[in-house]
Parts: structure tokens; C-alpha cells; sequence
């Protein structure tokens, strides 16, 4: 039932996701700080000094210990939340296997930065990439207001029983987490409502029914196992469908594991991550103003990937650029390497771009070219001349 | 052992539940001593129970109750914390 919307605020990604863990109102948080997720667990923590929420929040010392007490909170039976960043989410990034591995439906808001070195606070997907094969859901937030909604969505993706994963909303680093935009709340009895009481089949914490969590897996059963957690993931995308139209019903906001934007006609096609397609919706609208038959496709589920939605929706255009704001030295770009398997066969012409490393800004100018095919592979680096090997200056 | 699960008859996580699970009887690796228990020197402080590594320190409410030879493993460190020298380690036969 669609409610009267409440009057936007002007909120950072940051607050805006913080306001939705108050609201969610979880039972653990267990958390170290970084930037540029800071804003998020300091809006938090202010609303658990302020009796807003009534989380037990825990200061751990590493975010190594941050998951770790995360995965026993969630198994425990505790609903349980996270965040970090970054170089935590790689220090982090052994136990993120371990969460998914022991099915533990922790949520986490990833402020999307670059990873060392050089050292650098700045946005990039490169955390997100590193544990890309984790068997983590990541959902990437194009602007504060996809944020919070993906944020107050995870909670029942992840717990849902035939999911049982860890889910990461990940928003660009200081481009979104830092910037101020309108978003519209939801209430908060409307969002208690629409998570609903924490559940999972094995709560640690039942003496009635006493467990092994995480059992060592020999040769006969690992692989076993390792299947079980792909089908998960896997089973998701249609969960993450059915939660999303009922998110709709309550918000009038749809999402979906993708996000087409003016692909019916397009002869040409753009596919990106995150807050890349704000901008290029607008690089979209004016080059449609001009009479060029382009369009965009946004992932906001990169794991579990949508290759069959990609396939269908990118398989009648001429061509297809796929933007990647993380490299991978020495072989393709990750989402490059998932769209040209998902169009295998098919007559696109693939592209691939790396930009934005390390907060690198992207402009509608270098869009424009990426469109006209005359940009380098390496978007907006200095003194590039559209080579992707060029011997190494000694 | 009984034949393989295939991974959609798995708990989610490879979660056991122990009351469903085959109980391996571990006491079957002993080292060849097992301990043996003077009741009368016992002082019910409960040492035992506390470090054994197996659990297989028996009690009944607070007071010892005897071992579980199905999982002692003849560590013998029942038998070097106890206060009162209770218990000494005997050969397995005996």
C-alpha cells in the first residue's frame, strides 16, 4: 500500500544510510572506523548515545575482528550490521569468505575507496573487486537515496531463507557517502515493518537445539558445500526481484538487479557501476537531445551478476563500452570480463574503459567520447594515447 | 561411515545438528592409559572438568560423576591438575 511521501531532506549518503540502520534498528554492530564510511557509524553511534537506537554497539580493534564478530553475532541469532572501507574491507576480506561460507546474513555498508598503494581516500570499486569471489551479495547505490533504500531492501535479501548471505551496499566514496542530495525516509515504524523480526534456521544461541557452526570440511564435502553457497547467491537475483516490487508497493521506488535507461532503441550502450550512471544519464539525455540512438545500462546487483538481463537487454545494440572503476593488472577489467561472456556470440562490439582510479573525476566530456569511440582505454589519464600497453618508461 | 550427502541435503553452512549427527566415539584413539578415580580422596573441586580437552569429565550437578571413556583420549591432564592426586592414569586394560 503506497503511503503519502514524506517531504525530501537534504542528506550525504553517509547520513542517509545511517538513518536506515537506526531504523532498522539492529541488534549488534560491530565496528572500526575508516574513511569514508566514517559518517555512517558516527550517525549510528549518535542515535545509540541518544536512545534513537538500541544496538549493542562494539568497538573492536581491526575490521578483521569487526566481521569476525559479525559472523557470530548473525549466527548467534542477533540481527547484525557493519561498515568499512577500503583497506578494511581487505583486511576484513578473510573472514567476508568466511561469513558467506557459514551463511551468516550480516549487512554491511561499504563506502566504495581505492585500495593502497599509493595510499589514498578516494572512490574506486577495487575494495569491492577484491572480494568479488567471496560469495558476498554487493548492490551498488547510484546516489544517497538508492543507498538508503538498498540498505532498508538488504536486511530481507540477506536473511531470506534461501539466501542466507552477507549483503554489501556499496556507495561511491565521498561522491555519494559525502554529498549532500534530497532523500525521501521512509517512517520508522514503515521500515520495522517492512524488515520484520530477524530469523534463521540455526541460531547458535538455541540450547534446545544444539549445533557444530562451520565444521571442517574434508575432500567429501567441501566442494559440496562450496556448490550450496554458489546456489545461494545465485538463487538471489529472482529474491532480491520479489523483495524489490514489494519495496515498490510501500515507496513507489522500483529497483532491480539492473536498471535500463533508454536501451529499447539504442544503437550504442553504456554499462557501469554506481554513481558513473547519474552522470551518464545526463551525457544520455543530451546526446538523445541531439538525435543519437544511446543508452545505458546500470548494474546495481554485481554479485549475484544478472548476465542473462545483460544479454537480453545489450544483445540488439551496435556497440557496448563497458566502464570499469577498478583495473585488473595483467588481464581484463572485471565488468568487462563479465558483459563480453554474457555476449558471447552476440553482434555488439565490446569496448572496455578503466576510469576513476583513486577518485579521478569523470566528466560528461569524457563520456561523450567514450560514445564517439574516440577515448582512450584509460579514461582521463594524463598524456594517454589510446594504446593499453606501452612500454614502461625506464 | 554412512554414504555422502550431495550438497542439496546439506544445512545451509554445513551446519551440524548434533542430536542428527553420528556421534564418532573419539575415546576409540586412547593413548593406552586411561584414568582411574580414588573416590574417597575426591574433593568435588571440579579441576578435572575444567581442563579436560574432551569433555569427558562426567558430572552430576556439582559433584564428579566419573569419565566418559567413549571420548577421553588418555591426555593424562585430569590426572596432573587434580589437587588431591585422585586420580592416577592406568593402562587401558586394567
Amino acid at each position: 500500500m503506497a503511503t503519502e511521501l514524506a517531504p525530501a531532506q537534504l542528506l550525504t549518503g553517509g547520513e542517509a544510510v545511517a538513518e536506515a540502520m537506526c531504523q532498522i534498528d539492529p541488534d549488534v554492530v560491530p565496528i572500526y572506523p575508516i574513511t569514508p564510511q566514517t559518517p555512517i557509524i558516527q550517525g549510528f553511534a549518535k542515535a545509540v548515545a541518544d536512545g534513537r537506537a538500541h544496538g549493542e554497539l562494539i568497538d573492536v580493534e581491526s575490521e578483521h575482528s569487526a566481521m569476525s564478530a559479525s559472523i557470530a553475532s548473525a549466527l548467534a541469532g542477533a540481527r547484525t550490521m557493519t561498515a568499512t572501507s577500503s583497506q578494511g574491507l581487505a583486511l576484513m576480506a578473510e573472514v567476508v569468505y568466511i561469513a558467506a561460507s557459514m551463511r551468516a546474513p550480516v549487512v554491511m555498508a561499504l563506502g566504495n575507496r581505492a585500495l593502497s598503494g599509493p595510499i589514498n581516500i578516494h572512490c574506486d570499486h577495487s575494495d569491492s573487486m577484491l572480494i568479488r569471489d567471496s560469495g558476498a551479495i554487493q548492490l551498488f547505490a547510484e546516489n544517497a537515496q538508492e543507498a538508503y533504500d538498498l540498505t532498508v531492501i538488504a536486511p530481507r535479501l540477506a536473511e531470506h531463507p534461501d539466501v542466507l548471505l552477507p549483503v554489501l551496499v556499496c556507495q561511491d566514496g565521498f561522491t555519494i557517502t559525502h554529498s549532500a542530495e534530497p532523500v525521501t525516509l521512509l517512517d520508522d515504524a514503515e521500515v520495522r515493518e517492512f524488515v520484520g523480526e530477524y530469523r534463521i534456521p540455526y541460531p547458535l544461541l538455541d540450547l534446545s537445539r544444539a549445533t557444530t557452526q562451520g565444521p571442517f570440511a574434508m575432500p567429501d564435502y567441501y566442494y559440496e558445500l562450496r556448490r550450496q553457497q554458489a546456489a545461494a547467491i545465485e538463487g538471489a537475483l529472482g529474491v532480491f526481484e520479489e523483495i524489490a516490487a514489494e519495496f515498490a508497493e510501500v515507496t513507489g521506488r522500483r529497483y532491480g538487479s539492473v536498471e535500463p535507461y533508454h536501451l529499447d532503441d539504442a544503437e550504442r550502450a553504456l554499462v557501469c557501476l554506481g554513481s558513473t550512471a547519474g552522470t551518464a544519464k545526463d551525457v544520455v539525455d543530451e546526446l538523445r537531445a541531439e538525435g543519437e540512438h544511446v543508452g545505458l545500462l546500470k548494474i546495481t546487483s554485481f554479485r549475484p551478476l544478472p548476465a542473462e538481463k545483460i544479454h537480453d537487454l545489450l544483445r540488439t545494440t551496435d556497440a557496448v563500452a563497458v566502464l570499469d572503476r577498478a583495473d585488473s593488472p595483467g588481464g581484463e577489467p572485471p565488468l568487462y570480463a563479465e558483459v563480453a561472456v554474457a555476449l558471447s556470440g552476440e553482434a555488439p562490439e565490446l569496448r572496455t574503459y578503466v576510469y576513476g582510479l583513486g577518485g579521478r573525476d569523470l566528466h560528461p566530456e569524457d563520456l561523450r567520447q567514450v560514445f564517439a569511440g574516440t577515448a582512450p582505454h584509460y579514461v582521463g589519464l594524463r598524456n594517454d594515447v589510446g594504446l593499453r600497453s606501452e612500454p614502461c618508461p625506464a | 561411515m554412512g554414504s555422502l550427502t550431495g550438497w542439496r541435503g546439506l544445512a545451509p553452512g554445513g551446519v551440524v545438528v548434533r542430536d542428527e549427527a553420528e556421534q564418532p566415539h573419539t575415546g576409540g584413539w586412547r593413548t593406552g592409559l586411561r584414568p582411574a578415580v580414588d573416590l574417597e580422596l575426591c574433593v568435588d573441586c571440579l579441576l578435572c572438568w575444567l581442563y579436560c580437552p574432551d569433555s569427558a569429565v562426567r558430572l552430576d550437578g556439582t559433584a564428579f560423576a566419573g569419565f566418559d571413556l567413549d571420548y577421553c583420549k588418555g591426555c593424562e591432564l585430569c590426572a596432573a591438575v587434580c589437587p588431591t592426586s585422585a586420580i592416577e592414569m592406568v593402562p587401558d586394560g586394567d
